[in-house]
């Protein structure tokens, strides 16, 4: 089955060119991708990955606001009921890491990721061992 | 008569003051102010392919303006204290993202992002804090600012004015370019033309009022960032930069009053040898094009000045130290190439903004360069190598290519045309397209990137700044001071009085800002007030 993927840009940061690429990657690797545009919220990325019936939402963060966002975004799918993972790529600190994780973030890809880790990342996510 | 130019420039050249350090090698050999043949192209002279000045660095070295900003207003003066203290000669505003959008700090969608990516400025209270003890009469000021530029610089002026310096004396730059931002950064507000109507409102107001003020920063920086190649950073920069001219003539401002202060900003990517002939190639271009095509007469007009930022995208989060390397060779490219201005990325900006000292070796990186190099004795040092001077004219034949198909977009318009291409997605698309090729040559192995791709041994990680929830909180405690504080119906009056100018089209809104700033007006009420008139803009989100 086809692994679909909604990708996401949440908040105030308009830089698209990494999840632009992102996205033309999935595609080449055969999945459906969504993305919703600029400056969403939360609550408007937890609804959009519910009616898009997606597999995993990839977030693409640059401007240092993924330590409040990220976690956001994870609590808007749970109270709505939803499992879907989350996976955030941009520039994220190593030492927010952990934290990230243990709110619940399912993978996170950091800059210079290849596009082979950019599939993989994505797929252990739908699909973790 | 082939020596006229040579004639020019000795002219110019001997008119020009020089600093006074012995212009030899390191071990002697005088050196001349520029080489080449009696009959060939001379800085300072048309088409300026070598260089806007005649004697370029011998008479002043660029302005190291480094970029800074992050968290509070006071906790960025001291940053911009502390680059005074080190030799830079110029500074240059970084703003979060709330306020690049014209919100709040306490605006809902603010959270989170308050002070994170530079300096979070609500009102003239913030605006004072930033510029503190600082003389704004000696060193100039660039703010990157660009949606709500005419705000900004409304909150400048009247905080200057404020500390009793006159806003003719006030020298510095507002960003300015909207059009970059729908193609590449994608800060935008307002729709397009609303958006271009306030450049319009600036470039009147800073033509009359403030003489030494560059209007429009016309910044090709974003656009490279975004993943464009050099020749599309080149084109897009300049058809906008002509775009500008166009919008100022029909408004009715004659060319060589406002040309003489558009300046542009360029990225210094890492292929040394194609960023310096993109620079000879962009004045080259813009002085045939202020010459011919848009009939300025002023030398002024003619005379591409440009800022350079080493590249950002370049720098990696593997190995940081390495990117001390790229900064530098990248910053040599910009200089070799005469800018005019530069700044240096620090070597842990691939993971967060950077640290007192990994701003500090940035800085030093280009004191090295400026002082201990020597390559500022010789103005256009590579012109004339037949590898740059045809890497040069390759550059050139490719922008003008892509002018003429962006003409076509906009009926023999630059203007008319670089709107269309915004919203047809061409720039966006075109933009995105390189970006993934590039992505597909380092996936592929045709491109190395040292640490990343290859040689990937010994990865360690450095101290990085961190900026805490504590800021955003502070922020949204010092802007319910200004709301508490404030004469609340001297505001809600003056940001009326915006609503009705902004409802003209034919009026300035500038004076209105300028009375709301100092009514403690905030920047989210004037944007609101005016996006309650112009409406705002949507991008089509397309992959």
């Amino acid at each position: 089955m086809t692994t679909r993927v909604l990708v996401a840009k949440v908040g105030l940061d308009g830089h698209d060119r990494g999840i632009k690429v992102v996205a033309r990657i999935l595609r080449d690797a055969g999945m459906e991708v969504v993305y919703t545009g600029l400056f969403q919220t939360p609550d408007t990325v937890a609804v959009a990955a519910i009616h898009e019936d997606v597999d995993v939402v990839g977030l693409s963060m640059l401007s240092g606001a993924h330590m409040t966002l990220a976690p956001a975004v994870v609590e808007a799918l749970r109270v709505r009921g939803s499992d879907i993972p989350v996976v955030v790529g941009g520039i994220v600190p190593h030492a927010d890491l952990a934290d990230l994780a243990t709110a619940g973030v399912a993978g996170i890809l950091g800059p210079g990721a290849s596009d082979t880790e950019i599939v993989a990342t994505i797929l252990s996510a739908v699909r973790p061992e | 008569m082939p020596e006229e130019a040579q004639e020019q420039w000795r002219n110019a050249y001997e008119r020009a003051a020089q600093r006074s350090v012995p212009f030899t090698t390191m071990s002697g050999i005088p050196l001349q102010p520029v080489y080449g043949p009696s009959d060939g192209e001379f800085p300072g002279v048309y088409p300026y392919t070598r260089g806007p000045h005649a004697s370029m660095y011998r008479t002043r070295l660029w302005t190291m303006r480094m970029f800074a900003g992050f968290g509070t207003a006071p906790a960025t003066n001291q940053r911009f204290r502390e680059i005074i203290r080190s030799g830079g000669t110029g500074l240059s505003t970084a703003f979060d993202m709330p306020t690049l959008l014209g919100l709040d700090s306490d605006d809902p969608m603010s959270l989170g992002e308050v002070g994170r990516c530079g300096v979070a400025i609500d009102s003239l209270a913030d605006m004072r804090d930033l510029f503190a003890g600082i003389d704004l009469s000696t060193i100039t000021t660039s703010m990157t600012i660009n949606s709500p530029a005419a705000v900004m610089l409304a909150l400048f002026v009247a905080q200057a004015e404020e500390s009793g310096i006159a806003r003719r004396q006030l020298g510095g730059t507002l960003q300015n370019d909207i059009l970059k931002e729908y193609q590449a950064q994608k800060e935008f507000v307002f729709p397009p033309r609303q958006s271009m109507r306030l450049v319009r409102d600036t470039m009147k107001f800073t033509t009359a009022e403030m003489p030494k003020w560059n209007s429009i920063s016309v910044s090709g920086y974003h656009i490279r960032e975004a993943g464009s190649t050099a020749a599309e950073e080149l084109a897009f920069t300049l058809a906008n930069g002509f775009a500008y001219v166009e919008l100022a003539r029909n408004a009715g401002l004659k060319v060589d009053d406002f040309a003489p202060r558009l300046s542009f900003f360029f990225n210094a990517h890492i292929d040394f040898f194609e960023e310096i002939a993109k620079y000879r190639a962009a004045r080259r271009i813009w002085a045939r094009w202020m010459r011919e095509h848009y009939h300025a007469t002023d030398e002024r007009s003619w005379q591409l000045r440009f800022h350079t930022q080493t590249a950002g995208v370049s720098l990696t989060a593997q190995q940081p130290e390495i990117n001390i390397a790229r900064t530098a060779i990248e910053a040599l490219a910009g200089v070799l190439g005469g800018t005019q201005s530069l700044h240096t990325n620090s070597m842990d900006e691939a993971m967060a903004l950077p640290t007192e000292k990994a701003a500090r070796i940035a800085l030093r990186t280009q004191q090295v360069i400026a002082y201990e190099t020597n390559v500022t004795h010789v103005a256009d040092p590579l012109g004339g190598s037949y590898f740059v001077e045809a890497l040069t004219d390759e550059m050139e034949r490719r922008a003008e290519e892509l002018f003429a198909e962006i003409m076509e977009f906009g009926g023999g318009s630059m203007l008319e045309g670089c709107i269309a291409g915004i919203e047809d997605n061409w720039f966006q698309g075109k933009i995105a397209d390189s970006a993934y090729d590039l992505e597909r040559a380092f996936n592929r192995g045709d491109r190395i990137v040292v640490g990343v791709n290859d040689f990937t041994d010994g990865d360690e990680q450095i101290d990085l700044l961190r900026i805490t929830n504590a800021d955003e909180a502070a922020q949204r405690e010092r802007l319910a001071g200004t709301r508490r504080n404030r004469n609340e119906a001297a505001a809600v009056e003056a940001l009326s009085e915006l609503g009705r100018v902004a409802a003209d089209a034919e009026a300035n809104v500038m004076p209105a800002l300028i009375a709301a700033s100092r009514a403690s007006a905030t920047v989210g009420e004037m944007m609101g007030t005016m996006a309650g008139v112009f409406g705002r803009h949507v991008e089509v989100p397309s992959l």
